[in-house]
């Protein structure tokens, strides 16, 4: 039987969406399964070189206001970074995949982007192959 | 054969539960896997990871806010 894996499409850019996104990923992988998150969309801004501690908060952003206040109490309970959530999900064998769509849209190239956590670039097709196999899909 | 010593007190989630998969990713089969933690959730779910990873929880000791887990590789 093949391994039971997760499927996430990130099309949301929110600071506190990507924390969902790889929370998720590497509790999953932490309990057996396999994981990949699609980066779509505004998600894709958050693979960019500089771009992954950069989104704002999905409710009370509030200017960066409330993204302050946010991170203060996160940093308070020792939450971990983006950063780190990132090293682990890709350590633990998480894989990331880029929408070359959005890519395209938002004229990003490949250098612009930490092109050493995106394991493929790929369109839709790519991501029903895996959705198709997969337990657990999400849209984030 | 040495135990492993996890050592994720004061670390919120997801860090436990993943700190033990990449200690139990390394250790060698049969070798035991010791996760020290102060995060009540991580109590609950790391016997979950165990019993989803097919390995065997060998017990669990302390307080919610100051436990102790050990599993076998």
């Amino acid at each position: 039987m093949a391994t039971p894996r997760v499927t996430m499409v990130l099309h949301s850019g929110d600071m506190d969406k990507l924390y969902s996104a790889l929370i998720i990923g590497n509790g999953a992988l932490s309990m057996g399964m396999e994981a990949s998150i699609y980066f779509t969309f505004w998600g894709l801004q958050r693979l960019t070189k500089g771009g992954l501690e950069k989104g704002p908060l999905s409710k009370m952003h509030m200017l960066g206001l409330g993204k302050w206040m946010i991170r203060r109490r996160m940093k308070k309970a020792r939450v971990a970074s983006l950063e780190r959530l990132m090293t682990d999900f890709r350590e633990l064998g998480g894989k990331v995949i880029a929408c070359e769509m959005t890519m395209e849209i938002m004229g990003i190239s490949k250098e612009q982007m930490r092109q050493e956590w995106i394991d493929e670039y790929g369109a839709v097709g790519m991501y029903i192959q895996e959705a198709r196999d997969s337990s657990i899909t999400l849209f984030i | 054969m040495s135990d492993i010593l996890v050592d994720v007190r004061g670390e919120t989630c997801p860090v436990p539960l993943v700190e033990m998969r990449k200690a139990l990713r390394t250790a060698a089969p049969g070798s035991i896997v010791k996760v020290l933690g102060t995060h009540p959730a991580s109590m609950k779910e790391i016997p979950m990871a165990v019993e989803a990873l097919g390995l065997q929880l060998l017990g669990i000791e302390g307080l919610d806010t100051d436990w102790s887990i050990r599993i076998q590789r």
